[in-house]
């Protein structure tokens, strides 16, 4: 095991709305403006469908959300659920931030588990090295989906994370079956989001389509919210393998090439435990953590991601399948 | 610092996702990884040359045709400002994705082969960046390498593109002779054309004023959504969610209802829960009315000494877009203009636009896939609209039909 990080998760100022005095919003800023319009698309949500959801995953994405959308609804709740599809591989700082989360800002949180999935339909899980869940979470994601009837799902998505990314529409229409054809997008134009759909159809919708790596960083420190403690640095046993560090738990098939190594590092993404690798680091808060990123030379996928490493169409193809 | 959006538009070739990928490069944002992974597909194809094109065709199919289907999105940042780039598809076949990005654009580059001069996408992409308002055009005459970076070609295609840009109606226009392959005026003045004494593209895109372009005198506000907490201390919270689509409304502002004419003031705004005594253009505010009236998603609130058109009889420019059905007189859709959505039917076709020669067509049946009209229509319920070269946001609606959902044409009211 890791060592245990001592930093306390606090979701007080991530769900407390009311330090915004400081801020000059009379200043054209593109934060402000990246946030109106985030704000802005949470609203044609709950304005236009029935049973929206917003996908939480404990990630720095999805915790931006659950910000704009407080915001966006205050002083009323979020009119939507929390969604969170548990591969059963996350960290346990990203869950346990999540139902705190969840419960201080007095929204329902749905979990559905990629294990039952998995024995439901006896899905064959991948193996060997490099094996993970992360593909699996289609399945779950899409009966969840179908569970609840929800007719839109929000999520943390970003255009400058991948270039299949980068083509998707802030209202991303999926089929019966959840797929994205991605030539066969609707056109979207100016502010005018169009969600008509039939039913069994599905929208995903994607707030910060606009927003960068950075945008998110700075937009956190400027609201002032804490992070979960895996996004700073701390000591953490780890695998190096192929120049990566991934997490040492049980749920990563071993290498006979693997090496055991404890260092201090810091998580730039917080997804799946088996595809999201840590990055060496001493940035303990907030602003070192920016700093680092302002003048790092690699992105944030590329950094973090073993899943899209694969082929150069990777996120595509599993988008046409119907993931996030 | 504040941001700009401007989309790249040109012919197939022209090389425009080689300027993105340009711009980037010599703003040093290109990330050491993503270098990597286009120096690894430019040597799996070709010749090995790094393909900057490759940064921005994302889709599996747009890497094999080495054509831009749809928009791609790119962000990037120098000291004094932040970009995101919208790169269109020059193909005729896929102008509606070009409308999708210039519908949000501040800024138009429409780039120009220097060996061909003004071509046929050229005055197409001209009239849809003039049509959907776009406030700055910068011309890149690009390829200027090929053509031995001569001043007489330069001047020649540049006389060529004002004459034209006369029939349009283009504010703000800029003619930079580049190269993109080779990075000349882009980032940095080339010294293979020291006659050219203008400003650099990446100059251009950076000082532009985009303050001024918005639309800050005529109040509107679209209801989206109404806040009702209706819990024990907010019992009679009524809160009316949206945002400025232009101007700007303060606490105390008599205001009218639209499209029922209703007069209130209003009580209180707020942001993120928050109270503020001003909201301006493009904020997302909560507004708590006076009065108790009966307002919901679709009405407009708006200065009640500043009023919109109110009508139900519209005329507009649309660009069509559906592939499978043509628009004809008599047909039937839903309108969406601002958060109303309403029935309503085309009752006529005015005239056709040419879109190479901008020639009216007069006596047309029909409009099929990327036809540009201005058609006559009646609303089922009156809409509050403002002329679109007047108020971009204000002026714009989509037609969705009402069978398959899709959004099949875009409109400019007039």
């Amino acid at each position: 095991m890791s060592n245990e990080v001592s930093m306390s998760i606090s979701v007080k100022e991530a769900s407390d709305l009311s330090d915004q005095g400081n801020i000059d919003r009379r200043k054209p800023d593109y934060l402000d403006q990246l946030e109106a319009e985030a704000i802005y698309i949470m609203r044609e949500v709950a304005g236009q469908f029935e049973r929206p959801a917003l996908l939480f995953s404990g990630g720095k994405d999805s915790i931006t959300l659950v910000r704009l959308a407080q915001k966006a609804f205050a002083p009323g709740k979020i009119p939507f659920p929390l969604v969170h599809i548990d591969t059963g591989h996350n960290f346990v700082e990203a869950t346990d931030y999540r139902d705190m989360l969840a419960e201080k800002t007095g929204s329902k949180l749905i979990v559905r588990y990629v294990e039952d999935t998995i024995k439901a339909k006896n899905l064959k899980e991948p193996t060997g090295k490099n094996a993970s869940r992360n593909w699996l979470q289609t399945f779950t994601l899409l009966d969840t989906i179908e569970e609840f009837g929800f007719d839109a799902c929000i999520g943390g998505a970003r255009r400058d994370e991948e270039k299949a990314r980068a083509k998707e529409r802030i209202f991303s229409f999926r089929d019966e079956f959840g797929q994205w054809d991605p030539k066969r997008q609707r056109p979207e134009l100016w502010n005018l989001f169009n969600g008509r759909i039939h039913k069994g159809e599905n929208v995903r919708v994607f707030p910060i389509s606009n927003w960068t790596e950075l945008d998110v960083w700075a937009y956190l420190q400027r609201e002032g919210i804490t992070l979960p403690s895996i996004y700073f640095a701390h000591e953490r046993e780890c695998i190096l393998r192929d120049g990566r560090l991934l997490y040492n738990t049980p749920v990563i098939e071993k290498d006979p090439d693997d090496q055991i190594v404890t260092r201090q590092v810091r998580f730039r993404t917080v997804g799946d435990m088996t595809c999201t690798a840590a990055v060496e680091s001493s940035a303990a808060t907030l602003e070192e953590v920016i700093a680092e990123i302002t003048v790092s030379r690699i992105s944030e996928r590329g950094e973090t991601r073993i899943d899209d490493q694969q082929t150069e169409a990777a996120m595509e193809d599993r988008k046409k399948g119907g993931y996030f | 610092m504040d941001l700009l959006r401007f989309i790249t538009a040109g012919s197939v070739d022209d090389g425009k996702s080689t300027l993105i990928g340009r711009l980037l490069f010599d703003t040093k944002n290109i990330l050491a990884d993503q270098m990597e992974a286009i120096e690894r597909a430019s040597k799996s194809r070709n010749d090995g040359e790094i393909d900057l094109a490759l940064l921005t065709d994302g889709l599996r199919s747009e890497r094999e045709q080495g054509i831009t289907i749809d928009v791609a999105y790119k962000y990037f940042q120098t000291p004094n400002r932040k970009f995101i780039s919208i790169d269109a598809p020059g193909h005729i076949q896929y102008t509606r994705n070009m409308v999708t990005g210039a519908s949000n654009a501040d800024l138009a580059i429409i780039l120009v082969d220097a060996r061909h001069g003004v071509a046929e996408q050229t005055r197409r992409h001209s009239l849809i960046a003039s049509m959907l308002g776009i406030p700055h055009v910068v011309v890149a005459i690009n390829k200027m390498d090929l053509v031995g970076n001569s001043e007489d070609a330069f001047l020649e295609i540049a006389k060529t593109y004002q004459d034209l840009a006369l029939k349009l109606n283009i504010k703000d226009l800029t003619i930079i002779p580049v190269s993109a392959l080779n990075g000349d005026n882009i980032v940095d003045r080339s010294k293979n054309m020291p006659w050219y004494t203008g400003e650099t593209l990446l100059s251009v895109l950076e000082n532009v004023n985009v303050l001024k372009d918005k639309n800050t005198t005529d109040g509107r506000f679209s209801v989206q959504y109404v806040i009702r907490p209706q819990t024990e201390e907010l019992h009679d919270y009524r809160g009316y969610a949206g945002r400025l689509q232009s101007g700007s409304l303060r606490k105390g502002e008599a205001v009218k209802i639209l499209p029922s004419g209703t007069e209130s003031k209003i009580a209180r705004i707020e942001f993120g829960g928050q109270e503020i005594i001003e909201a301006g253009v493009f904020e997302s505010v909560t507004i708590l009315l006076e009065d108790d009236v009966d307002i919901s998603r679709g009405d407009m609130i708006v200065s009640v000494d500043n009023s919109p058109i109110v009508s139900q009889d519209i005329e507009a420019l649309v660009c069509w877009m559906d592939d499978r059905k043509t628009l004809k007189a008599g047909d039937k859709y839903l309108l969406q203009h601002g958060t109303a959505r309403t029935k309503c039917s085309v009752r006529s076709i005015e005239y056709q636009i040419d879109i190479n020669s901008y020639e009216k067509l007069d006596e047309v049946e029909s409009l099929k896939l990327n036809d540009v009209a201005r058609i006559v229509l009646r609303t089922a319920q009156p809409i509050a609209y403002d002329p679109y070269q007047q108020n971009r946001a204000n002026g714009a609606a989509i037609l969705i039909d009402e069978t398959s959902n899709v959004t099949v044409g875009a409109c400019m009211v007039e």
